[in-house]
């Protein structure tokens, strides 16, 4: 009864915090909801036993990836309502197109409960649930035997996409001096240094 | 009690969300990010609920790539915006069609 409670209500927060990302007036909100609906759906996820996977939504999309769009929007002067003009426009269309989308994709689901395809045969090879081990655990034993190249694969990815992210946003040559080996190769000791031998109470002409 | 179908449901209508999402928002691009998001949340839902489903783990490995590609995605298209906002002043995707070549 308790799964069934906290399942309506991580559902119904994740649907209603999607839809109040996409309708809502200002991009700030639209990144509060945008954390909202990955909190519970990370809920949604602990409620079939996947905690990894849940623990790593709040951390990556909440802490890192909501944080970054949270930045960005607070950071670009941007007219908001001027970028809202077409909405009212594009209303009708995009609903039908969604309604169409989502009649088909539950049709889908429906018809893949009525058992024409069978795919519900649980798999007895490596990855398989063990009741033994914690979640953690076996993903971890999973993850870094059978899938260690897509593992670092993925680091891989996250490593190119860190240094594009740095090199199209740098900037260079502003506020920073660089150095000239050429001249400073260049320059010899008369120029640079000067004996003086300046009386009491006189100052040096630099 | 709650079947895969209740998990399938809700992320099927979580993609429609972010689908409509980017058709309503066609002018804002954060929010079409934002939308992309949405869209690959729903196939981590996917994802983990057959995982939990089929009693395979293979589905959450995979969601956790799919979480990878999500933030990387993310890093590079709010750079990409970052430094088309710089050159022009607004974000617009309306206008954005000086990159042809």
């Amino acid at each position: 009864m308790i799964q069934l409670i906290a399942f309506y209500i991580f559902a119904s927060v994740v649907i209603a915090a999607a839809a109040m990302v996409i309708f809502s007036r200002n991009p700030v909100h639209s990144v509060l909801w945008l954390i909202v609906a990955f909190f519970s759906s990370a809920g949604l996820m602990i409620l079939v036993g996947a905690e990894f996977i849940a623990m790593l939504l709040v951390i990556v999309y909440v802490g890192a990836v909501a944080v970054l769009f949270l930045f960005v929007v607070m950071m670009l002067d941007i007219d908001f309502a001027e970028l809202r003009a077409g909405f009212a426009q594009n209303l009708p269309l995009g609903l039908l197109l969604a309604i169409l989308l989502v009649c088909e994709l539950i049709l889908g689901i429906g018809a893949y409960r009525a058992g024409a395809v069978e795919l519900g045969v649980p798999l007895a090879g490596p990855a398989s649930v063990n009741d033994q081990m914690p979640n953690i655990q076996a993903i971890g034993a999973l993850l870094y035997s059978k899938y260690i190249f897509l593992f670092e694969t993925a680091g891989l990815i996250l490593l190119v996409s860190m240094v594009g992210a740095i090199v199209l946003t740098h900037r260079p040559g502003t506020g920073t001096r660089g150095q000239n080996i050429g001249r400073q190769v260049r320059r010899r000791p008369q120029d640079a240094v000067r004996n003086t031998q300046p009386g009491v109470g006189e100052g040096v002409e630099l | 009690m709650i079947g895969i179908e209740h998990f399938l449901v809700v992320s099927a209508i979580l993609f429609v969300m972010g689908v409509l999402g980017i058709f309503l928002n066609r002018k804002n691009v954060i929010i079409i990010l934002m939308a992309i998001e949405l869209i690959l949340l729903s196939v981590n839902i996917n994802l983990v609920a057959f995982s939990a489903y089929l009693g395979d783990l293979t589905g959450q490995i995979f969601a956790m790539f799919v979480l990878c590609v999500a933030a990387a995605e993310a890093a590079i298209g709010l750079a990409i915006l970052v430094i088309y906002f710089r050159g022009r002043g607004t974000i617009a995707v309306d206008d954005i069609n000086r990159m042809k070549g």
